[in-house]
């Protein structure tokens, strides 16, 4: 698929260019001049595209992408185009990562901020260690997703796969379809009104229409913040 | 790190480009196996009652007409050795085991690296772009084909540590990964009387799978007993006479991805390895899931 550039985009074939002068380009832009809009081609599996970008432009990926495409994100708007590998959106601060297709394993690892929306399926370890970014996955999770979740949201349209939320803080959890497991210190929580209202807003935000009635929440059962050798045989 | 790829033709029409295809997938794994590389290559049948037994020596100006020579004192030989750099692939009417006892006790700085109907298994030190052009895997045809790309890790780069390693007649394993537990599962398995040449733990792996067969188990069977046994990090990919496995540990921390058309399964490391191929646009993309056995055949 090729995507018509708009009228003053920048256009990058990185069949002719190499992913390290595409990542120069964009991190010569400054907040307020350069093309807000960027398109790049033949991305043929490469790793690292999009990273890093600090100012609110719009990046349209087209086609499959590497490993830790779209990391360490703030205020721009990545689009990856097709199927993704591992890392995508890694350590993202703030703005928007969209995958249309599926995304390899730790998805939006040790995120701080932003949304990373997967149209596809996540592999194992989807927002492992996540520090606040809010991650909607419109198909299923991997194994141990969420593991060490800290802040945020993983919002799971489908089913989820085993030792869910291991070893998790204070991150929620919205699953779908079945957790094959819960790992160990998570457990499933009562949906209240704030956790309807941040679930609404981020499917609302995701384009996705499943009602939140279809949600269940799971989180921390908060015993294993401390080491306590009476819980030693949970870990 | 390492990279492996493999490619298993749905399409005989294709047989033809199998050696392009492979040769710019494995290529295209340099960068995650920049100390050696090898392959097996599924070709020509051997005729019924013959085997093709593919050898290697250190020396490119080894004497293998001598040998064809000596072997043909002891078995029949078909006539034509195929010398390709270090290799060299012969045709002869023996057991597995009388050939590797003949040639272990009168050309001990010979290495038998395949022995079986189809396969043939070349490897050797260097980049992969260096193997591949050394032994010119772009012209060769054939089935189906697996490869793989080292960084090496746990034992020496040398060409006995490179992989494919062999596993039985037509049988190969490629590893990417790292096992724990290879030291006291080589000594069990030498107990059994499995042969290793290496401290490397992929050939561990192999000799693991050799003996599971041995026992009886079919290749499935087999890799799922591997799922109990072997402790590490792994993604493994199989070759067979008719076709290939892959299968991931239950972490499943080593990548792999695969791709199928109706002309063709592959399966590699990187989606990088897939880009290459004719129709990836349309074809079928997954991660196999941890803990499951894939296979195809014909």
């Amino acid at each position: 698929m090729t995507l018509k550039a708009t009228t003053g985009a920048r256009v990058i074939d990185l069949s002719a260019h190499t992913v390290r002068e595409l990542n120069q380009a964009l991190h010569d832009l400054k907040a307020a001049d350069g093309p807000r809009e960027w398109f790049v081609r033949e991305p043929r599996g490469a790793h690292a595209v999009a990273c890093g970008l600090t100012v609110p432009v719009t990046v349209h990926v087209e086609g499959p992408t590497g490993y830790y495409c779209a990391g360490m994100n703030q205020l721009a708007t990545v689009i990856l185009g097709g199927n993704t590998g591992t890392g995508v959106a890694e350590n993202m601060m703030s703005g928007l990562v969209h995958v249309r297709g599926n995304a390899s394993q730790s998805a939006g690892a040790s995120g701080h901020g932003g949304l990373l929306i997967i149209d596809g399926n996540a592999a194992a370890r989807c927002g492992i260690s996540m520090k606040g970014i809010d991650i909607v996955v419109k198909g299923s999770v991997g194994h141990m997703s969420a593991f060490m979740a800290q802040a945020g949201n993983l919002v799971v349209c489908g089913d989820a796969g085993e030792a869910l939320g291991d070893s998790i803080y204070e991150a929620r959890i919205f699953v779908r379809g079945k957790a094959a497991d819960l790992g160990a210190d998570c457990m499933e929580k009562e949906m209240r009104e704030e956790h309807r209202a941040i679930l609404g807003d981020l499917l609302a935000r995701a384009g996705v229409d499943h009602p939140v009635g279809e949600f269940r929440r799971y989180g921390s059962a908060r015993k294993l913040y401390n080491f306590n050798v009476d819980h030693a045989s949970h870990y | 790190m390492c990279g492996i790829v493999g490619l298993f033709l749905k399409n005989p029409g294709l047989e033809s480009e199998l050696g392009l295809h492979f040769s710019r997938m494995l290529a295209c794994m340099s960068s995650r196996g920049p100390d050696s590389a090898g392959f097996a290559i599924y070709g020509h049948p051997a005729p019924d009652g013959a085997l093709k037994v593919t050898l290697q020596h250190p020396s490119e100006a080894y004497d293998w007409q001598a040998l064809a020579g000596s072997l043909g004192g002891r078995f029949k030989v078909q006539p034509g050795v195929r010398v390709v750099s270090t290799h060299a692939v012969f045709t002869l009417a023996a057991s597995e085991g009388d050939v590797r006892g003949f040639l272990g006790r009168e050309h001990p700085d010979v290495t038998v690296m395949s022995v079986g109907s189809t396969i043939e298994i070349m490897k050797e030190t260097g980049t992969p772009e260096s193997v591949i052009a050394r032994f010119d895997v772009a012209g060769m045809t054939g089935s189906h084909a697996v490869g793989h790309t080292r960084m090496a890790t746990e034992s020496a780069v040398n060409t006995q540590g490179s992989h494919p390693f062999s596993t039985g007649l037509d049988l190969c394993l490629v590893h990417n990964g790292s096992l724990s537990n290879h030291s006291r599962l080589r000594d069990s398995l030498r107990r059994e009387g499995i042969e290793f040449r290496t401290d490397n733990d992929s050939e561990v792996a192999a000799g693991y799978l050799t003996s599971r067969l041995r026992k009886g188990d079919d290749l499935s069977a087999a890799l799922g007993h591997a799922l109990e046994d072997l402790d590490g990090f792994y993604t493994f990919t199989v070759g067979t006479n008719d076709g290939f496995a892959v299968l991931r540990d239950r972490i499943a921390c080593k990548p792999a991805i695969m791709a199928e058309t109706d002309d063709y399964v592959a399966m590699a490391s990187e989606y990088r390895s897939l880009a290459v191929l004719p129709g990836i646009a349309d074809a079928r993309l997954w991660e196999p899931e941890p803990a499951t056995v894939y296979s195809w055949s014909r």
